[in-house]
């Protein structure tokens, strides 16, 4: 005993008890970008029995501005998040047992990454990835925390199966395009206040502390000072095909999967949406105008030049990246640039 | 109309009749939208039927993918 968790069992709240419930959890954390990495590191100070992290992207310069576990040597090296994450954590807690994993994570991975999973926490990129952990929580019975921002924004709602509404419910339908943090920015106080949030809720669930659960949507603005809390327990729909009685876990099915093809001898990857969908490239034209690369609009789609790749991108949700055959780093820049 | 919006004394043209009049006005109709009026959530099927009037009190919260 070294005390290094003595001020955590100092907290009444958590206390021994909640420190040894503590060490015999296991969080999947899903992303290992700015809050991934702040939550995986405050779950391995805290001391956390296991994490596993999952992630297909490597670290790049534009990273560390809020991406906290990374360095610039591993930005050079465009070592993959996952690694690079795995070998901070273990430096930081060497009692903490730490999966990591390079990989896109869609369905079938999903179901192998939740095995013995206490709680799954969110810090995706993409609300493809998102529908396919709602419904895994709900087929399985794992708590989850919805958490995002952008720019200054921030967002959080702890999803408990059997007992709240869950993120079908609210949504009803995947949002599709949006601003994102390539394309707006984000400034890492909003990702901190999200992690805060995030954790703070992740902390209850594993001492088992369910009655101080916030069970409310929680949004705030730290550049234009707004704050919002509302309880959201109405929505929850009887008839929800993810959490309803007569449930389908409609996202684990191939139909409503975002589907990639290669396409064969023209280094390119065509990505069509999970579901039929009407781009807006008029408002498209002004995000991306904004980046650096070169816009082209006419009425049927959008040409998106960067220094590498070119996005094309149809009015009917089609999407071509030319100038790779990875599946994966397609859906990189597909979500860094289309959200 | 002056409204209270995410705690904010705001003044909207009296044109915005609805929820969903509020939202383009603000420029959320895009996006997924949680809608509370004077403490009561609204389902979304509801945002163009629901007429807001001066002094309600609104919650606006939408959903963002980055992370």
């Amino acid at each position: 005993m070294n005390g290094r968790y003595s001020r955590q069992e100092l907290f009444a709240p958590i206390g021994t008890e909640g420190q040894a419930k503590l060490r015999n959890k296991h969080v999947l954390i899903i992303g290992a970008g700015a809050l991934g990495t702040g939550s995986a590191e405050m779950l391995v100070r805290a001391g956390i029995g296991k994490i596993s992290i999952a992630d297909r992207d490597y670290v790049e310069w534009s990273n560390l501005q809020r991406q906290q576990l990374y360095t610039e040597e591993e930005a050079e090296q465009r070592t993959p998040k996952a690694i690079a994450a795995k070998k901070r954590l273990k430096a930081i807690n060497s009692e903490v047992e730490i999966r990591c994993h390079v990989m896109d994570v869609s369905v079938e991975e999903m179901e192998r990454l939740v095995e013995n999973v206490d709680l799954i926490l969110d810090a995706s990129d993409n609300f493809d990835i998102r529908m396919i952990i709602n419904d895994i929580s709900q087929k399985h019975r794992i708590p989850w925390i919805y958490s995002a921002c952008v720019g200054s924004y921030g967002i959080s709602y702890t999803i408990i199966p059997g007992e709240t509404p869950c993120l079908n419910c609210l949504l009803e339908n995947v949002p599709m395009g949006g601003v994102t943090c390539d394309t707006v920015g984000i400034i890492s106080p909003a990702v901190q206040m999200v992690i805060s949030f995030q954790m703070s809720e992740a902390l209850k669930i594993l001492v088992e502390d369910s009655l101080h659960l916030r069970n409310k949507l929680v949004s705030f603005d730290l550049w234009k000072n707004h704050h919002s809390s509302i309880n959201v327990d109405k929505i929850k729909k009887a008839d929800c095909p993810s959490c309803g009685t007569d449930r389908s876990y409609p996202y684990l099915s191939f139909s409503k999967q975002t589907k990639t093809a290669v396409l064969c001898g023209r280094d390119t990857v065509q990505i069509r949406p999970s579901q039929p969908m009407e781009r807006d490239l008029e408002s498209l034209d002004k995000d991306l105008s904004r980046q650096q690369g070169k816009v082209l609009r006419n009425p049927y789609l959008l040409s998106f030049s960067t220094a590498e790749h070119r996005l094309v991108i149809f009015k009917d949700g089609r999407v071509l990246i030319h100038g790779t055959k990875s599946i994966s780093e397609a859906k990189t820049l597909y979500h860094r640039y289309l959200g | 109309m002056k409204l209270t919006v995410n705690g904010d004394h705001v003044e909207v043209p009296n044109s915005v009749k609805t929820v969903a009049g509020l939202l383009v006005h603000f420029e959320l109709h895009h996006k997924v939208v949680i809608v509370e009026r004077n403490a009561e959530i609204l389902e979304q099927a509801k945002h163009t039927e629901t007429l807001i009037f001066d002094k309600d009190k609104i919650e606006l919260v939408h959903f963002v993918g980055g992370g």
